[in-house]
């Protein structure tokens, strides 16, 4: 088993701190979620993972299997096994997906080895059908012109090609009509199992239907409020978060 | 004029000239020493030189070569497409090796032949269109030079309703400390034929030479031709392209220039549509990294209604690497419903590097559609950051972006296997150039 910990996190952007003192305990097997009203941080807490440079962390730590990565580039702590499904993925205008997923591939490779082609494709359209993405799409350049959809459908199909040891999940079903919430859903649980921890950030209850989270934590300003099991899910979808943002509420974990 | 001898002879004492050349092309040779010496050197301050580097003009240490000294090496080292309709190899201005087109494709009037046999055997075709359009772009005397010099190269003529399906391919090679070479190109796509010809410069070593080439274009009413350069001249190389294409009714010509090597190059492109329905693409991927510079001018020049031109240009900058673009759209009076476009994008990666675009406009004619833009740009940090995320490390993550940009224009070759070959070439000297 491995673990990802967060540890007491504070994360500034400018002058203006974002996660004031965020703890977190994330091991491999497991299904975390991740709610909590617009701005309070969900999506910085997850670049911050990935080493977004835009983000400074001001004290606290970041620990992987008891290693903190925060003098780890970006590029390092994806190839050691960190994946970020993007909250708004960017469009990358003339690289095609097939290229795109073959060179970050191939950066996992030990130096001098060269990806091997028809093992890669076999893969790649394995993958598709899983998401049920029609082959064109291996052309087309990365999320260029894509619907908001199809660009949530291309982050879970990247993750499905990279297999990482922790996923975090930026509001993956944003833009997902139910059909493709389902298909995508099944394209996660399929990653789901004992070498894999997910944390998956959402506004919506009814995602939780479909991956069956383990824990669920409310974070409210930058901190973690509440945690529970899935339960907490359907309070918070009943009640909203007023609840939670009351003083004394807040105080919680200060 | 100098005789011919086997050793190399100082440029600036007239052309070492070997071969069998009819009158009206010596007369010709002639012509060009007489301009060149006449015609006066670029300075700074001319318009048709703003921007670039007249300094690099300096041509009195290059000769005319000798014969290069392994033959059968340069033509081993002609690696390309694999598959082409013809194949010929030129090295030092000297014929090495050709493959003639296959005997049905000659039968249907096919023609491939250097330009030294074509000015005896096509007199009147080639007299006709070779260096026939004015060089309007500032190398008038550089085009002289070319004209006095020991011209060699192939000379095409596609006949009236044949489409050759593989592209013809040629190589130029210069080999030699100082060595001048003087390439040359000359196809006439008759009416609705179609052609692909692929022009491949390249050093047998990276010593500094001097290229001085020029193509000439003429594609008549209905005909396509495809034409694509590939420049890997040496990083100490002084190369001049000058290009000139005549596009005929309904006819379509795609220019590539795809400029790798050369440490100072100045292409000139110039694009006349000449009846209506005429269009011209004018594409081109430049490198400049370490100290090259390169510098395009371009002329999109309607002379009659209705006919359509599409210029994109995209330099990639690196190290301490410079290009200048200067292009302009005319219209002639009359030429109405034209619709010409011109775009040139330059990506730096640098912060010693630099981009100079000079678009322009010269419209004497209503109811057009010209539009113009340039736009300068680095690497966008979101994208870097998305590639980074998935574990490519930021030299593969730029290279990807680059290339991606450059895919914009390498996306216009139809034919996929050239557009793959001239990707590999490209994807490589990128790589070279991101290294520094
Ligand atoms: N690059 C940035 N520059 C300035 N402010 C930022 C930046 N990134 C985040 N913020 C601010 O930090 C706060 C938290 O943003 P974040 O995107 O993490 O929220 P979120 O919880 O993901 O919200 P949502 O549910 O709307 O996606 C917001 O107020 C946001 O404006
Ligand atoms: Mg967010």
């Amino acid at each position: 088993m491995k673990h990802l910990k967060i540890d007491n996190l504070h994360v500034s952007i400018g002058d203006r701190e974002i996660l004031r003192g965020l703890s977190l305990d994330l091991p491999t097997g497991q299904v975390h979620a991740i709610m909590g009203p617009n701005g309070s941080g969900k999506s910085t807490l997850a670049k911050v993972i990935a080493g977004h440079p835009d983000y400074t962390v001001t004290s606290g730590d970041i620990l992987f299997d008891g290693e903190s990565i925060l003098e780890m580039e970006p590029d390092a702590r994806a190839r050691k096994g960190i994946f970020l499904a993007f909250q708004y993925p960017s469009e990358i205008p003339g690289v095609t997906i097939a290229n795109f997923l073959r060179a970050a591939l191939q950066a996992r490779l030990p130096e001098g080895e060269e990806l091997e082609a028809t093992e890669y494709y076999a893969k790649l359209y394995e993958k598709m059908d899983l998401l049920e993405m029609p082959r064109t799409f291996t052309s087309r350049a990365v999320n260029e012109g894509f619907s908001g959809g199809e660009k949530k459908r291309c982050e879970i199909l990247q993750m499905a090609m990279l297999q990482p040891t922790f996923a975090l999940l930026d509001e993956t079903d944003s833009g997902l009509d139910i059909d493709a919430l389902k298909i995508v859903s099944h394209g996660v649980n399929s990653l789901r199992g004992p070498e894999t921890g997910m944390l998956v950030i959402t506004h919506y209850q009814r995602l939780l239907n479909y991956i069956v989270p383990d824990f669920v934590h409310v974070m409210v300003n930058g901190r973690i409020v509440e945690s529970g099991t899935k339960e907490l899910a359907l309070k918070l979808e009943a009640e909203g978060y007023d609840w939670a943002t009351e003083p004394e509420a807040e105080a919680v974990g200060a | 004029m100098a005789s011919a001898s086997v050793s190399g002879v100082p440029l600036m004492e007239g052309a070492l000239v070997e071969g069998q050349w009819p009158e009206w092309f010596v007369a010709s040779r002639q012509r060009g020493w007489a301009e060149f010496q006449q015609l006066p050197a670029p300075v700074p301050k001319d318009e048709k030189w703003r921007f670039s580097n007249v300094k690099a003009l300096a041509l009195d240490g290059f000769r005319y070569p000798a014969p290069v000294a392994d033959a059968a090496v340069l033509v081993e080292r002609s690696t390309g497409l694999g598959e082409s309709a013809a194949r010929f190899i030129f090295a030092n201005n000297r014929l090495l090796a050709a493959t003639a087109p296959a005997a049905e494709l000659v039968k249907a009037g096919l023609v491939v032949m250097t330009l030294e046999e074509a000015a005896s055997k096509h007199a009147d075709l080639a007299e006709k269109h070779f260096m026939a359009q004015e060089v309007k772009l500032g190398s008038a005397k550089y085009a002289a030079l070319h004209r006095s010099g020991p011209v060699n190269g192939v000379f095409i003529r596609v006949p009236k309703n044949l489409e050759v399906a593989q592209p013809i391919e040629i190589f130029h090679w210069v080999e030699g400390e100082n060595s001048a070479v003087f390439p040359h190109t000359l196809v006439v796509c008759e009416r609705h034929s179609k052609a692909t010809v692929v022009d491949c410069f390249r050093s047998a070593d990276d010593q500094p030479a001097f290229a001085c080439g020029v193509n000439d274009l003429v594609v008549e009413e209905g005909a396509k031709l495809n034409y694509v350069a590939v420049q890997q001249w040496s990083l100490a190389t002084t190369a001049f392209h000058l290009n000139s294409t005549t596009v005929g009714r309904d006819a379509s010509c795609l220019g590539m220039q795809v400029n790798l090597g050369g440490k100072f190059v100045r292409g000139e492109s110039y694009s006349r549509m000449v009846a209506e329905g005429a269009r011209s693409d004018m594409l081109s991927v430049n490198i400049a990294g370490g100290e090259q510079m390169i510098d395009q001018r371009t002329f999109q020049d309607h002379a009659k209604p209705s006919a359509t031109s599409d210029l994109l240009y995209q330099n990639a900058l690196t190290g301490k690497g410079r290009t200048v673009f200067s292009g302009v759209i005319r219209v002639e009076p009359g030429a109405h419903k034209t619709d010409a476009y011109q775009k040139v994008r330059n990506i730096v990666l640098s912060d010693e590097a630099e981009a100079n675009s000079m678009p322009g406009l010269e419209i004497e004619a209503d109811d057009v559609r010209c539009t113009h833009g340039a736009t300068t740009s680095q690497v966008d940090d979101r994208e870097l950051f998305y590639l980074l995320a998935r574990g490519i490390r930021p030299e593969a993550a730029q290279q990807l972006l680059v290339m991606g940009f450059f895919n914009t224009v390498l996306d216009r070759l139809s034919d996929a296997r050239l557009r793959g070959h001239i990707e590999g070439l490209v994807e490589k000297r990128l790589s070279a150039a991101l290294r520094g």
